[in-house]
Formats: structure tokens, sequence, C-alpha cells
């Protein structure tokens, strides 16, 4: 990474960050919201939509903050400190701006906006990109392909959770339990896709 | 509630992830041994009692509006401490946590502690709290990995308990088994404390 990208590398990047290394699926982060949030449809659609939001541009702005900043200094090993507070920052602006200029998505998204503060998918890609030494286009496609991919767990999660409520479910693995299970079956079926990258 | 309360109510009745369901992204993702569980775990409990500490003694001072900033760059000053500890002294299980360890400041465990508890109660009360809540973590951290390190690979910490022409349920260790493990442990779990 870091050298020259074909528009196919772009492709392959993408289609690895959607669907092999499926950042919640694969990866595992961002498992909170995953079972908290994903009861209804509508929800999980809302919390995609501010996901995708924050992810790509904490992606974009952690990866200036670490070259301009971090490597400048040679702070590196603030990287978590930095980044966090960056994370926080841009949450609470997104927060402040969105009540401004749309109060009615904001009141749609209710709760869910903070939280994605503490959501280990938003400071995990960060970190990621960081680590494969992405350049900073490479960064911000792959933070949106990464948000992109939560975003389609998250929806197909609920859809399925929707239905899983008036199934006959036995009583101690009603709510979570069986919804562990359901992920295991999702990430099964999305494992399938190893290889083709 | 009693000190001896505080300490074992993370034990048991407040256990996470199964009972407080937080901190679910390490739990399946470093869960694929016994030693990594507890390694992720006792990290996890140095972390959350050090800042349900810090936490607790500066209750009074942070301002309400900052507070949630505030206990996040509590955390993470001693996220970066465990960091390179561990990179200096522990570092083959550095390398095994890789990118959890950093995301140990997002776990909601210690910001929901902090924020639910150490901001509102004295010093002993949160250190008692921190430690039985961390411990607790480690516990089922270590009792998952077992699990899965047992039924998934044939050993545990290392040592093989199975013949050798068995066949692991290789399943378990792959992310599909994580969450299928935690799931029927968390059944498991529900119907024990049903009795």
């Amino acid at each position: 990474m870091g050298e020259v990208m074909t528009f196919s590398d772009y492709m392959l990047m993408i289609v690895g960050a959607i669907l092999v290394n499926n950042i919640l699926l694969a990866r595992f982060l961002g498992q909170c919201p995953f079972l908290g949030v994903s009861r209804r449809m509508d929800t999980a659609a809302g919390m995609s939509m501010a996901v995708i939001f924050v992810i790509t541009l904490a992606g974009a702005i952690t990866w200036l903050v670490q070259t301009y900043l971090l490597e400048k200094f040679a702070l590196e090993y603030l990287q978590t400190i930095a980044f966090i507070l960056v994370i926080a920052s841009l949450v609470q602006l997104v927060e402040i701006v969105m009540q401004k200029t749309a109060p009615a998505l904001y009141r749609a998204l209710g709760i869910y906006l903070p939280l994605i503060t503490t959501n280990c998918a938003v400071l995990g890609v960060a970190i990621i990109n960081i680590q494969e030494e992405h350049t900073f286009f490479q960064a911000l496609i792959f933070a949106f392909a990464s948000a992109l991919g939560y975003s389609l767990a998250l929806v197909l999660f609920a859809s399925i959770r929707e239905r899983l409520a008036l199934a006959h479910v036995p009583k101690p693995f009603e709510g979570i339990a069986i919804g562990l299970v359901t992920a295991g079956l999702m990430a099964m079926a999305f494992s399938g896709f190893a290889g083709l990258v | 509630m009693g000190l001896a309360k505080e300490f074992t109510k993370g034990l048991w009745q407040e256990l996470p992830p199964f009972r407080l369901v937080l901190g679910l992204c390490p739990t399946l993702a470093v869960t694929t041994a016994a030693e990594n569980g507890i390694g992720m775990g006792l990290a996890t409990t140095f972390v959350l009692t050090c800042s349900n500490i810090l936490v607790s003694l500066l209750r009074n001072i942070i301002p309400g509006k900052v507070r949630i900033a505030a206990f996040i760059v509590i955390i993470a000053s001693f996220v970066v401490t465990v960091e390179l500890l561990m990179q200096a002294y522990f570092y083959p299980l550095y390398q095994v946590l890789g990118i959890f360890i950093p995301l140990i400041v997002v776990n909601c465990i210690i910001l929901g502690r902090a924020e639910a508890f150490a901001s509102k109660r004295s010093l002993l009360p949160s250190i008692m709290d921190g430690l039985g809540i961390g411990l607790g973590f480690t516990m089922s951290l270590g009792f998952l990995g077992a699990a899965r390190e047992i039924l998934g690979g044939g050993t545990v910490f290392g040592l093989s308990v199975f013949w050798s022409s068995f066949e692991p349920m290789a399943f378990l260790l792959k992310p599909p088994g994580a969450f299928v493990c935690l799931g029927l442990i968390l059944g498991l779990i529900n119907i024990v404390s049903r009795r």
C-alpha cells in the first residue's frame, strides 16, 4: 500500500472492505450498537447513515492528524489519545451542525449520534488506515467502504431480528443470545467471500 | 452496599459481558485462546480500576457538560500506559491482541462504569467496583477463550487435551464460531440464573 493504485485495485479494496473483511462480521468492530440498535429497521437505517458519515470523516481527519501532527513531532505513541479526542470532537461538531441544519434527522437519530463516539468501528478504522499505510485517498475510500460494510451487516441483521421477534424462541435465548447465534450464521455466510479478493 | 458486595457483584450479578451486556468487541475477537482472553481481561481490569480511581477522586471537580470528554481523556491516558507497558514487557501478547489494546479506550464497560458509578461514589467503593467488574470480565474472557480453545483447537493454554487423532471443531476459532459460542454460553447462563 502507499504506491499508486489503479481503478481495479480500488475496486478490490472496496469489495474487500465490504464483503471479505467485513468490519463487523470479520473484524469484530462495532458490536455494541450492532446488538443494541438492530431491533428495528428504521433505527438500524438511521444509525447506518450516521455511522457512514462519521467513519468517513473521522478516517480522513485522523489520517491528517497522524501525518501532519504525530509523525511530524515523533509523538506516535499518543495516537490513541489523539484519535479518540478527534473522534469525540467530530461527533460533537456533527451533532451541533445537524441540530441547526437538519433538525428532523437529528431528532430521528436521537441518542445514537453521541453513542458513535464509543463505537469501536470508528477508532478501529482510523487505526487500521495507519497500520496498512494508506495514502490519504486510500484512507478515505477504505473508511467509506468499511462503513458501507458495517451498514450492510446492520441492516441485514435488523431485518432478520424483526422476524425473529415474531418467532418462537426458547425463553433463555430470547434477545441477545439468539441474536448472537444469528450473527454467527451471518458471519459464516460472509466468510464464504474469503478468497474472492 | 458493603465494600465486599461492590466487589462480588462484578463476579456474577453484573458479570460482563454476559449479564452486563457491554464490551462485546474484545470478547469476540481475543477469545481464540484462554491466555489471550485472560491477558486482555487483566489489561482491561488495570485500565478500569485506575480510571475509576481517578474519576472518583475528580468527581466533584469535573464540570457536568464536559464529563464524557474528561472521562475519555482519563481512560485514554491509562490505555496508552497499558499499551506501552505491554509493548515493553509482554510483546507476544501485545502482538496477538493487536488493535484491541488501543480499543480498550472505547470499551463500553470502562466508560459505562465511570459514568454510572465512579462519578457518583467515593474512592473505596469505586476501587472495589473496578476490580470486581474487571476480574469478572477476565473470568468471562478466560472461560470463553478456554471453551473455544478446547473445543476448537484441542488445546488449553497450549497443552493438548484430546488424543492426537481427534478433529476439533475449528469453526469455533473463526469469527462465526465466536458469535455462536458467545450466544450459546449467554443462553446457558440465562438458564442457570433463572433457576
